[in-house]
């Protein structure tokens, strides 16, 4: 299929187009509320709410016996909402660390969701069908209704978001002065983990528990990549999200019932491979590259120092010629001296006298003077 | 005596179980430089977190302003150490200064243009307005600190509590600070900071309170800032001490802390 063929199935396949839609909401939600959530370090407590969540949907099944999705969406955040309320309250009442009660709190609820569904499943009626998809998530499976509430919630969710966004960010930078100013941390905690519930159990269906965190954590860490402001990340974040939950949901709707959410996984993970690599200033890419600047100015700096020396020997006169070889013995190492000599003479240090006779400039009697004799340096 | 800036009458504060402080009083003046000094693990940062209502106490009252710390809320000022917070937050230095605008501000209003000018006007005072747009971890942590001091001159308070503001800074950072101190009191401010250079109390505060657990002494430098007063809180090893610290003329019983029997009280009350 080309390009062509699948812009127009977006654009006018009705099922497609919903999914796609649906998608790139929840994608846009996770996305901007994750940030918060890696910008306090507490991106594991994504994956906690997802797993949470799955007993709340089979209960909320097995006590309204109603497949609707509002019901099911309703019991996985009630669900979720009680883990996090768990892992709070070990990490308050015990010497029990965040970490361990995350995982506590992930398993035990996981392995309680697990035994719900299949007891719902083992049901003589046929109602339950497609339970089983909250697990791994199956964009397909949405329908118009389902991406109506997806994208109001998830809208009243980002409005709030906007509304208290000073608030927000007051607790993630530095709560204990947002706590001196008057700033009720602990009710704007629990509203922003809210939200963040939200954000989460409205992926359930199209991305499903096991993988839903991947959508919160990894927008946000490819966007922190590409900007130094908190607003351009969360826009970044939002939009990259979406991307994920569009480019996942048309893949697994093309393929025959691959999950959605691996497929979503792994577009996202693509977007982060991308960022960490390529990202400017905090790519690795970038770093490297910064590296090896350092590394070859350091090694010219040290050329120029010995050059300086034996000018010095000369009465720092810039008219005598040195040999590469002499350079090359004081460095005591081979390889390296002519290109350093030509970085030298491109930014005016140094200049070559005769054939392979190298001798220092005034400019570089300068900087020499300036960078080496203060600290000692060679 | 004027009515003080903040008064702690019996506070005692415990981390499991552990007190961190013991039957505390302590009488902060009103328009000076107070230090708050004492070794490693002393309560210094819980007597200051507790003032501001951060960590709750087992017993005890503090009043700012003769008031709670509720109701006097606009009247404080706070700079934590800068190592509790990241540093490598998206954000801008002048962002982090106009958080100090939020307390006055009230819920879902954005900082306007009146905030960003006085945010402006702060890190003037402290030599960091050229580093405005600055993202915040290009700064040196001398710089971090004076982003740090600038958010709270921008809450423009009368009470000031800093903790640690000299830790870790360079020489102009520490100048800095020194200036801010003196123009805060020349304006008849009160400053509350944790020191941990016993060799520049004399200089740079009017009155000090050392503390270990309990408060070992407290009140003018010339007074309570004395060798034995240091020996006692930090168990005898005072390195720095050799001809700096002004060593009274020894009479023994003077040098007690003002009030020997408020101290020893928590001894014998005992099983709180």
């Amino acid at each position: 299929m080309t390009l062509g063929e699948l812009l127009q199935l977006l654009l006018f396949d009705y099922t497609l187009r919903t999914v796609a839609l649906g998608t790139a909401a929840l994608g846009a939600v996770a996305g901007a509320l994750g940030c918060f959530a890696v910008l306090r370090r507490q991106s594991l407590v994504g994956d906690a709410i997802a797993h949470a969540a799955l007993p709340g949907i089979g209960l909320a099944f097995l006590l309204t016996g109603m497949r609707a999705t509002p019901i099911l969406v309703l019991g996985a955040a009630i669900s979720g909402w009680i883990g996090t309320l768990f892992v709070l309250g070990i990490v308050r009442s015990s010497r029990i660390r965040e970490d361990a009660a995350l995982g506590i709190v992930l398993s035990v609820f996981f392995g309680l969701g697990l035994v719900i569904l299949t007891f719902v499943q083992r049901r003589p009626t046929a109602a339950q069908a497609g339970l089983e998809t909250f697990l791994f998530g199956q964009a397909a499976t949405l329908l118009a209704g389902d991406v109506v509430l997806i994208v109001g919630v998830g809208a009243a969710a980002l409005l709030l978001l906007a509304l208290f966004w000073k608030e927000f960010k007051l607790l993630s930078f530095d709560p204990e002065f947002g706590a001196s100013v008057g700033l009720p941390i602990t009710r704007v905690d629990i509203l922003l983990t809210s939200l963040l519930v939200v954000a989460i159990v409205i992926g359930l269906q199209a991305v499903g528990v096991v993988l839903m965190s991947a959508l919160v954590v990894a927008p946000a860490a490819a966007a922190r990549q590409w900007t130094d402001s908190l607003g351009i990340m969360v826009l970044l974040a939002a939009f990259l999200g979406a991307l994920a939950g569009v480019g996942g949901a048309v893949i697994s709707s093309l393929g025959g019932g691959i999950p959605t959410g691996p497929t979503i996984v792994l577009g996202a993970s693509v977007l982060v491979g991308i960022s960490l690599l390529f990202a400017p200033r905090r790519g690795m890419l970038a770093g490297l590259l910064r590296e090896r600047s350092t590394r070859r100015r350091l090694a010219a700096d040290a050329v120029l120092a010995d050059l300086y020396a034996l000018a010095a020997q000369h009465g720092e006169t810039t008219e005598y010629g040195h040999p590469v070889a002499v350079l090359r013995a004081m460095q005591g190492r081979g390889g390296g001296v002519e290109r350093a000599l030509a970085r030298l003479e491109a930014r005016g240090l140094a200049r070559e006298v005769g054939a392979g006779q190298w001798s220092v400039t005034e400019a570089g009697i300068e900087r020499a003077r300036n960078v080496f004799l203060p600290g000692g340096d060679e | 005596m004027t009515e003080p800036a903040i008064e702690v009458n019996d506070l005692t504060v415990a981390y499991h179980e552990r007190p961190v402080l013991w039957d505390m009083d302590v009488r902060v003046r009103a328009g000076a430089l107070t230090a708050i000094v004492g070794p490693n693990g002393a309560g210094k940062t819980t007597l200051i977190k507790a003032i501001l209502g951060l960590v709750s106490p087992a017993a005890g009252r503090i009043r700012i302003l003769g008031r709670k710390y509720r109701e006097a809320r606009r009247e404080v000022a706070y700079v934590p150490q800068r190592g509790t917070v990241d540093w490598d937050f998206p954000t801008s230095v002048l962002d982090v200064v106009l958080m100090g605008t939020y307390g006055g501000l009230g819920w879902m209003r954005r900082p306007g243009r009146k905030e960003r000018e006085r945010a402006e006007a702060a890190l003037e005072q402290v030599g960091m307005e050229a580093f405005a747009q600055r993202q915040i971890s290009q700064l040196s942590g001398g710089q971090q600190q004076r982003v740090f001091l600038a958010r709270a001159l921008v809450q423009d308070a009368s009470v000031y509590l800093m903790d640690e503001p000299f830790q870790g800074v360079d020489a102009r950072t520490e100048r800095a600070i020194v200036e801010v101190l003196r123009h805060l009191r020349e304006r008849g401010k009160t400053v509350v900071a944790v020191h941990h250079a016993l060799q520049t109390v004399p200089e740079y505060f009017d009155d000090v309170v050392i503390l270990n657990v309990r408060k070992i002494a407290a009140g003018p430098v010339a007074e309570a800032f004395t060798e034995q007063h240091l020996r006692t809180a930090y168990g005898g090893r005072v390195p720095f001490l050799q001809g700096v610290a002004p060593s009274p003329p020894a009479t023994p019983g003077v040098q007690e802390s003002p009030d020997p029997a408020a101290d020893r009280r928590g001894t014998f009350s005992g099983g709180a």
